[in-house]
């Protein structure tokens, strides 16, 4: 049989396909007790309104593979970090055009005011060129950032670092 | 995944399904807790004075964010409309949790609806409060204005949240700690998105330039209203809970100089906005702008406290 656990992490995200929710580092915990089983999620933002799809789908998915009591339980603590994205979920971002976040800004006292655009080593995910610029620091969804490629000239997205 | 369920998007609003009932579909599902915002309210902590301050906290960020909102295809850019949908996105989900948090440890606070409403208690808060119960800073109420006002609210803002914020990652109450830690990622983004547009347009052209100094001068008399400390701050910094607003000033006045050195901009030499009837924001004293907003804001759901039609 199948474990919970498994069944969980296949499960994909909402706005990201083509990560599952385990690669995205959403998913945090499953405990399985005989047919009930408690599966605790985290937001990537805290207005992140995928949340409650991404509840319905694990719950789904679970209710299919005979777990008759799921219980879906969101935590704020630790918050998301853009560090927790897997290594798979890097490679599965790139390779449907989507630039995978650099290393998260350390906060360590107060937050340095930056007034430049935010610098990072961008490379194009269509053409590979890191002759890329910053469109926006905000993009189609919260954890996105707009960007464009200067050699090929397509636009793409970025995921943010949190 | 169960192909019926995903038939219709609409199918859930109108069902028995009170997890997803018309005003926002998601978390209140019985059984899941809403991030956690049950956890019991810590000893030595007033569960009234918690719940006040949660409120002011929320207040600010709801409506903030409705105001915002409300760039929505009038925004500069496309570009900007998005960043600016984003910015009260993040307000949004903050303003949810801290009302979720303040209904729970003191009910009270919450608004009576009739028998078999399914709104839940932060959406209760939310849409049947009048003016004189929102907890708000006038400075996030005014109307829009100009892209250089939004820009420069925007700054003070988020300048004084970020501060507040970082401090209350170390908050007695568990809850405010996690929505804070959560928060100072989202609202560092926002203040250094309103500083590169302050500098952006103090050194664009003669007409950008004369905007957001008009822009900061505009909201600069109501900045005052943020770092006052109300008698419930006193209480939530005494009790190890909250943050007295009065404490971060060094280090906002320190950004706020950063910003306009940048700019060649001088601060405006304004005197800060007198109170109304004996108060401001925070004791639920607001400015006429308020109730418009709270009137465009509440109106479908006061006309549906059933969540149905
Ligand atoms: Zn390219």
């Amino acid at each position: 049989m199948t474990t919970a656990l498994e069944v969980a992490r296949r499960v994909v995200d909402p706005e990201l396909p083509m990560l599952t929710l385990d690669d995205l580092g959403v998913l945090r915990e499953v405990v399985e007790d005989g047919a009930a089983v408690r599966v605790t999620i985290t937001p990537t933002y805290t207005g992140c309104p995928a949340l409650a799809m991404m509840r319905d789908d694990l719950v789904h998915a679970l209710h299919d593979h005979g777990y008759a009591e799921v219980r879906v339980a969101v935590a704020l603590d630790p918050p998301w970090s853009s560090d927790w994205i897997t290594e798979r979920g890097r490679r599965a971002l790139a390779d449907h055009g989507i630039s995978p976040p650099g290393p998260a800004r350390r906060v360590d006292g107060p937050v340095v005011l930056d007034l430049a655009p935010t610098r990072r080593a961008v490379r194009c995910p269509r053409c590979g060129s890191s002759a890329t610029e910053l469109t926006s620091e905000f993009g189609s969804t919260a954890c996105k950032a707009l960007y464009r490629c200067t050699a090929c000239l397509e636009p793409f997205d970025h995921v943010k670092e949190i | 995944m169960h192909d019926d369920d995903h038939q219709s998007v609409y199918d859930g609003l109108t069902g028995g399904d009170e997890s997803r009932w018309a005003f926002g579909a998601g978390l209140e599902a019985p059984d899941d807790a809403l991030a956690g915002v049950g956890a019991p309210v810590p000893v030595g902590v007033d569960p009234h004075a918690l719940a006040t301050y949660c409120l002011m906290l929320g207040d600010d960020a709801l409506v903030h964010s409705h105001r915002l909102s409300q760039w929505c295809s009038n925004a500069p850019d496309l570009e900007e409309d998005i960043a600016l949908a984003n910015v009260a996105l993040d307000l949004l989900g903050q303003a949810r949790l801290l009302l979720a948090r303040a209904a729970v440890v003191d009910p009270g606070v919450v608004p009576v609806l009739p028998a078999g409403s399914p709104v839940p208690d932060e959406d209760a808060l939310a849409f049947f409060r009048d003016a004189a119960e929102f907890r708000n800073v006038r400075l996030v109420e005014g109307e829009n204005g100009d892209f250089a006002v939004t820009v420069a609210r925007m700054l003070l803002f988020a300048t004084h949240r970020l501060a507040v914020l970082q401090r209350l990652t170390a908050s007695a109450d568990p809850v405010l700690a996690a929505i804070a830690a959560k928060g100072v990622k989202e609202v560092a983004y926002h203040r250094d998105h309103a500083a590169r547009w302050c500098v952006t347009l103090a050194l664009g052209t003669e007409e950008s330039r004369r905007r957001v100094v008009a822009g900061l001068e505009r909201v600069w008399p109501f900045r005052d209203e943020l770092s006052r400390t109300t008698p419930v701050e006193a209480t939530a910094a005494a009790q190890g809970f909250g943050v007295d607003p009065g404490s971060v000033s060094d280090e906002v006045e320190a950004v706020l100089d950063q910003v306009l050195a940048a700019s060649g901009l001088e601060r405006p030499a304004l005197p800060p906005v007198g109170e109304v009837a004996g108060g401001a924001g925070r004791d639920g004293r607001h400015t006429e702008a308020m109730g418009l907003l709270l009137a465009e804001m509440q109106v479908v759901a006061r006309a549906h406290p059933l969540g149905r039609w």
